[in-house]
This record gives structure tokens, C-alpha cells and sequence, in this order.
């Protein structure tokens, strides 16, 4: 296992709610007697993590498990409302002002709109330049020229350097948005859905960028998808969500070969392949459960083919199964 | 109806966009034949085409846009030129449609069971609100809703997203149409649901011979749930065939380059294959194969129309250098 030493970034119980308040109606309903409540969604809920330095780890599941929650925390784009995020050692909150601003420059997010993302009114050089002048990797004179390099880093032509994003395709716009990203020198990268915009053949171009970015720049990422095929394809090691909490962690090999937990078990079943054919689909047994009221015990439980009665009520730790893998179950126990 | 032909034949279907810029061909000369109780899958990329050709089958073509030419055969009778009155008819009742977007479908103001009676007694007068009630319920617990007679009191927006799509799909499953076609209808959902909603479009198709047309960019989904495929570009379709011939024979350069793209359990750490350039605009196309720009075989000869060849059994393609000698190996 690695220590922390070596983790460049270390995530500690790291938890987010959300409370989703009253509205007017809600909040006079409430004073008729009506037992309508302000609710809390446990977005993510006491999650902890290692990332190694130049490892790729996957983050995947359900849509509104909270992937891109713990996504923009880790970003420093979200305060988290308990636990604890340390970049090369330091816990975020411990940072000096400068060390602040340097792990903010340091961890950089890509996004998966990557139309929304970009200011419709700003030329590419500025999009791409802004803040790398700001932040003096580069000056004013010089600018042109280094968006330049950077546009040629992503295999965009530097003669685009004067257009706006809507004259670009989308894989075009998306290598913008990572340009963007590069241009501030950035260590970590946190890919929200980066390619899901994309079309197959583009998601092609840009999932290769990443790799060979990877490479040159030595590059550490926090991949998030709901693709497993691609997420498979890009990881050296695999975190799975389910309702906020991580339930299972394995490189990525052993994840897809032979996964511990049944929710993992249960998302690689359904993964559609290109070599399968004329597939007899079955149904889903038991109902995706809603974030804001996910079942007690562990959250699985209703849609868990091994389910017990202590699933029912205890929550199963994330602890450690063989050297690397964590799993949340409690078949593990027997 | 007409017994022993294909539920629905596409014949060279043209459909193109009257804009400011110039006229965009988005439908191309389509055709293609989809019999009863197959599932044909319609893949490309955005913009190819893939949805007019939906649009045009079911008469929801708007201006700037015309179908300009070709034939819609529903059960041996064209329905390019039926009236709105007509095509409304056929459409929520022999023909259904499920749209990416589940609130194309569903009324935000009207209750799940108002909407889905109406569509009940629409198709059959003759039942009563009673029984329009009991099919509304069972085709909600079809499609994996629990406790389906509670959620037919709930209005669209106290449903999730998935759950609302398989309310869309539950609407169209209602009146077993001869024809769906589901436009993308998986594209938004988690793998599980969309295993779920795969479930049950196949068992449609099995048990009431429902014909289907699958549209989406995925090909890993259609992999497993079509008989057949056809591949669009730029408007055209440029492969098509038995979806096992084709995905493990490809004779066209896109469907090589398509599926060379796709990421998958062999490929880790390798880089993919990437098919260079982008899509075309489709009001500033190349004369000749669309595709010449970024197709590693063209040559002179592809600034010439490339017309629908048969260079294999049951394979249709657009292409004057296919990959034949790699399908014979
Ligand atoms: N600003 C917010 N206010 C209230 N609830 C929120 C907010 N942001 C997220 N949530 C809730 O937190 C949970 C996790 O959301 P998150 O966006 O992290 O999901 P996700 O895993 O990224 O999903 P997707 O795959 O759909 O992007 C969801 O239930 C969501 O509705
Ligand atoms: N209302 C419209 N006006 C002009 N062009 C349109 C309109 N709707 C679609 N098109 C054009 O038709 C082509 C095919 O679109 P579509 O069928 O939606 O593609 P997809 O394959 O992604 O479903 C695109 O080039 C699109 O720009
Ligand atoms: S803890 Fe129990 S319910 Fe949860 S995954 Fe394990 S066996 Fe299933
Ligand atoms: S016709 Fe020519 S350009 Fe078009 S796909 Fe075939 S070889 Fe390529
Ligand atoms: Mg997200
Ligand atoms: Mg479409």
C-alpha cells in the first residue's frame, strides 16, 4: 500500500450535504401542520482516498452518486462540509495563502460541457491565456506564443489563436477547454465527464490526448465517468460510488476480472460490449434508491442478491480485502 | 394490414433543410426494411441524420425542413403525404416514438394516469376508464415502477430522470404499435436502467412482433440488441447489414475507423484508433464520398458519387475501396 508520503493528494472522511430548503409553499405548508421537512442529501458521505503520484484512478457510478461532488472539493471549488484534503502532504486548510493559491493552480478540472464551459464572448488566446499571465507563467508579450505551444500541445493549429469557441467542433472546444487547463502547469487533473459530449470518434482523439499528455507532462488524474469501457481503458485503479459512499477500490485489472462487491459485480453485468450479441436482458430486481433517502444499513441492501439481515441495519466498513483492494460488504466478513 | 412484407420500408427517402446558408441534405437517399419483430439499429454520429430520418418516418418534419422524395411504406401504404389528421392517428397507436428527452413525450401539467388513459382510449374506444386504468398500471409495472398504482396519481415531475423516461416508454409500449422507433432513449441513463429498458423493448418485439428502429451513437448497446444495423453519415447510409456481419466484418472505412475507435476490455493502455479531421458541415460537403477528408483510402476516384454496391451477401454499402480483402480473411 502506498504511504502517504508519496499519496500527492489525500482525501479523509471527506463529506458534503446538501440541504435543500423550503421554498415559500413548502415553508407555509410547514405552518398548516404539514410534516414537510427541510431535506438533506448526503452527496458524499465520509469518502477517503489516496492518489498516487502519476497514477490515472477512475471514478465511476450511478448518475447522483456524487462523483462530481467530491470532484469540485477535490478541485477546491466546493467547500466540504466535514473531513479533510491534503495535496503533497499539506492539509488544504493548513495551507499558507501562497501554498493555497499554488495547489488552487495545481489541481486543475475539466468539465464535460464543453460548450458551457467557455466564455462565448472571448477569443481562444485569451480563453487560453488569461490566467497563465495572471499567474506569470507567461507575460503579455510572450503570450500569444505560449497559447500557441499550447494549442499545438492539444493538436489544435495555432492559427485558430484568434477565433471564438462557437467556431469550433465540440472535440475541438473540449481540447480547448484542456489547453485552458495545461496553460496554468498544472499536476493534477480532475476530468468531470471530460468526454461524454463527445462523439465516438472524437472521444477517440481526446482520450488519447490524455494518455499522451499523461506522458510528457507526467500528469496525475482523477478520471470521472459513467462509462466503464472507457474508464477501463484509462485507469490504472478504479474507485466505485454508490449513494455517496466509495463501496469498492482495486487496480484495474482485478476490478474488472474479478470485483468483490455485488453492486460492482452488478454495474459490470450491465455494461454493454461491442463482442456481445444478441444479449438476453433481464430485468432489475428492486428499485435505484432516491440520494435523499437512501435505505439504512448498507445502502445496497435493496437491490443486493446476498442481502442479510445485518446488511439491513449495519453499514459495512470500506476496509482492506488483499494488498490494494478495499471492499464495503459485509460477505467479506465471513 | 398487408400480411408477409416488412412492417415498414424506407425508400429512397430524401428530407432535406431549407436554411439561409444554403440547403442541408440530412436525409440522403434512405432506404432500409425493417420486418415485423426486428430491432434495426441506426448509429452515426450527431448531426448525421440519424433523428430526421425518425421525424420523416413519422411525419414530424417542421420548416425549414421538407421530406422532398421517397417513400415511407407503414404496412404496404406510403405515408409521405398523409394529412396531419391521418398521421396523428397512426402515431400514439400503430406508431410510437420515444424521444432522447422523456418530456417530449410527457405533459408536465397532466397527471401520469390522465395521460396515459387518453392514450389508452384514443386507440380503443370501445373499453372502459376502468380497464384504460388496469393496462395504464401494468404497463407502469412493466417497465420496473414499483407500486404503479400510487405512482399514476404523481405528476411527471415527482418521477427521477430514468423514472420518467420509463414512463415515456410505458406510454409507448401502451397500445402494442406495430412500429417503435427510440431515438437515443438510453443515451442519459445509468447502465442498470438501460439494461432495464433493454429488457423490456426486446420482449416487446419478441411477444407482439413489434418492429423497432434503436437510433444512437452507442455501438456497444446495439452490439447486443439489434438484428440488424445500418451506419449513417453525413445523411447517407454507408454500411448496412446482419449487425454480427458487420461489426465483425466492417467493409466501409467509417465502420472500420467507428469501431476501431471504441475503447474496450483489450484495449487498455493502447492508444486507439482515431479517425482524423471532424464531421463534416452538411452545407459544405466534398462532391463525391463525404467521407474523402478523412478516409485513409481515398483517392481520385472517391470525388465521384460512390453508389449503393453489394459486395457481399446481405451487405449494402457506399464506398469504392472497401476493406474486402480483410472481411474474406
Ligand atoms: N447544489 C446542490 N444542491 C442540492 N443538492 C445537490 C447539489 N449538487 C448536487 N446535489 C445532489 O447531490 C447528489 C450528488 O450529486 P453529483 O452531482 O455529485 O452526482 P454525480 O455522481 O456527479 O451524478 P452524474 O453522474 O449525474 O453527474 C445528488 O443527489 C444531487 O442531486
Ligand atoms: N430545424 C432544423 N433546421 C436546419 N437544419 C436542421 C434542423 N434539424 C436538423 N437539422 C440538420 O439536419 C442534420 C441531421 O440532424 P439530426 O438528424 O438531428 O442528427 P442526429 O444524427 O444527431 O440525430 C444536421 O446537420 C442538422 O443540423
Ligand atoms: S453488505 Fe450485504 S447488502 Fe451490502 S453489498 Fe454486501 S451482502 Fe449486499
Ligand atoms: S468512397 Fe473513397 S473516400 Fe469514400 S469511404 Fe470509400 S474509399 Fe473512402
Ligand atoms: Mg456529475
Ligand atoms: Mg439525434
Amino acid at each position: 500500500m502506498m504511504t502517504p508520503q508519496n499519496a500527492m493528494l489525500e482525501v479523509k472522511d471527506l463529506t458534503k450535504n446538501f440541504v435543500k430548503r423550503l421554498d415559500m409553499a413548502g415553508k407555509i405548508a410547514q405552518r398548516l401542520g404539514s410534516n414537510i421537512r427541510e431535506e438533506t442529501v448526503h452527496a458524499v458521505d465520509s469518502v477517503s482516498f489516496t492518489i498516487e503520484k502519476g497514477e490515472v484512478v477512475g471514478l465511476v457510478g450511478e448518475s447522483g452518486c456524487g462523483k462530481s461532488t467530491l470532484g469540485r472539493m477535490i478541485a477546491g471549488i466546493l467547500p466540504p462540509t466535514a473531513g479533510g484534503i491534503s495535496f503533497k502532504g499539506v492539509e488544504f486548510t493548513a495551507m499558507t495563502q501562497e501554498e493555497g493559491e499554488a495547489a488552487a493552480l495545481a489541481i486543475q478540472m475539466i468539465f464535460q460541457d464543453p460548450f458551457a464551459s467557455l466564455n462565448p464572448r472571448m477569443r481562444v488566446e485569451d480563453i487560453i491565456g488569461e490566467a497563465s499571465v495572471i499567474h506569470g507563467m507567461t507575460d503579455l508579450k510572450e503570450r500569444s506564443d505560449y497559447v500557441g505551444d499550447m494549442m499545438e500541445r492539444v493538436g489544435l493549429g495555432r492559427e485558430y489563436i484568434r477565433r471564438y469557441p462557437h467556431q469550433f467542433s465540440g472535440g475541438q472546444r473540449q481540447r480547448i477547454g484542456i489547453a485552458r487547463a495545461l496553460a496554468v502547469q498544472p499536476e493534477f487533473l480532475v476530468c468531470d465527464e471530460a468526454i461524454a459530449a463527445l462523439d465516438v470518434s472524437i472521444q477517440a482523439q481526446v482520450i488519447n490526448l490524455f494518455m499522451d499528455l499523461r506522458e510528457d507532462l507526467d500528469l496525475t488524474y482523477l478520471f470521472i465517468s459513467h462509462d466503464l469501457s472507457v474508464v477501463e481503458h484509462i485507469s490504472d485503479r478504479v474507485v466505485i460510488m454508490y449513494l455517496g459512499r466509495i463501496v469498492e477500490t482495486a487496480p484495474t485489472d482485478e476490478l474488472f476480472d474479478k470485483p468483490n462487491h455485488p453492486y460492482t459485480t452488478a454495474l459490470l453485468n450491465e455494461v454493454p460490449r461491442l463482442d456481445q450479441r444478441g444479449i438476453e436482458y433481464e430485468p432489475v430486481s428492486g428499485e435505484i434508491p432516491s440520494p435523499l433517502d437512501p435505505p439504512p444499513g448498507c445502502h445496497f441492501h435493496p437491490r443486493c442478491p446476498h442481502v442479510t439481515d445485518r446488511c439491513t441495519i449495519e453499514v459495512p466498513v470500506l476496509r482492506e480485502i488483499a494488498p490494494g483492494r478495499l471492499s464495503a460488504c459485509h460477505l467479506n466478513d465471513q | 394490414m398487408s400480411g408477409d412484407g416488412p412492417t415498414l420500408s424506407v425508400c429512397n427517402l430524401e428530407t432535406h433543410f431549407f436554411t439561409r446558408d444554403g440547403v442541408a441534405k440530412a436525409v440522403d437517399n434512405v432506404s432500409f426494411d425493417v420486418d415485423k419483430g426486428e430491432i434495426m439499429g441506426l448509429v452515426g454520429e450527431s448531426g448525421s441524420g440519424k433523428s430526421v430520418t425518425g421525424f420523416s418516418i413519422l411525419g414530424l418534419v417542421d420548416p425549414p425542413g421538407e421530406v422532398v422524395g421517397g417513400q415511407v411504406l407503414f404496412n404496404g401504404h406510403d405515408l409521405v403525404g398523409l394529412d396531419d389528421e391521418q398521421m396523428q392517428k397512426l402515431r400514439g397507436n400503430r406508431i410510437a416514438m420515444i424521444f432522447q428527452d422523456p418530456m417530449m413525450t410527457l405533459n408536465p401539467v397532466l397527471r401520469v394516469d390522465t395521460q396515459m388513459i387518453e392514450t389508452v382510449l384514443a386507440h380503443d374506444k370501445s373499453i372502459s376508464k376502468n380497464e384504460a386504468r388496469q393496462r395504464s398500471r401494468d404497463a407502469l409495472g412493466q417497465v420496473g415502477i414499483p407500486s404503479p398504482d400510487e405512482r399514476l396519481k404523481a405528476y411527471p415531475h415527482q418521477f427521477s430522470g430514468g423514472m420518467r423516461q420509463r414512463v415515456a416508454i410505458a406510454i409507448a409500449l401502451l397500445n402494442k404499435p406495430d412500429l417503435i422507433i427510440a431515438d437515443e432513449p438510453t443515451t442519459a441513463l445509468d447502465v442498470t436502467i438501460q439494461g432495464q429498458i433493454l429488457y423490456e423493448a426486446q420482449k416487446l418485439c419478441r411477444e407482439t412482433g413489434t418492429a423497432m428502429i434503436w437510433i444512437t451513437h452507442d455501438l456497444a448497446v446495439v452490439a447486443g440488441l439489434v438484428d440488424k444495423i445500418c451506419v449513417m453519415y453525413a445523411g447517407r447510409i454507408v454500411e448496412q447489414g446482419a449487425i454480427s456481419d458487420v461489426l465483425d466484418n466492417p467493409v466501409h472505412p467509417y465502420t472500420v475507423g467507428l469501431l476501431g475507435s471504441v475503447p474496450g476490455h483489450n484495449t487498455r493502455g493502447e492508444r486507439l484508433y482515431q479517425i482524423p479531421g471532424m464531421t463534416p458541415s452538411l452545407l459544405n460537403l466534398p462532391t463525391g464520398c463525404a467521407f474523402q477528408a478523412r478516409c485513409p483510402r481515398a483517392d481520385e476516384a472517391c470525388t465521384a458519387e460512390p453508389n449503393i454496391t453489394q459486395p457481399l451477401a446481405d451487405r449494402n454499402i457506399r464506398c469504392f475501396h472497401p476493406h474486402l480483402q480483410e472481411a474474406a480473411e
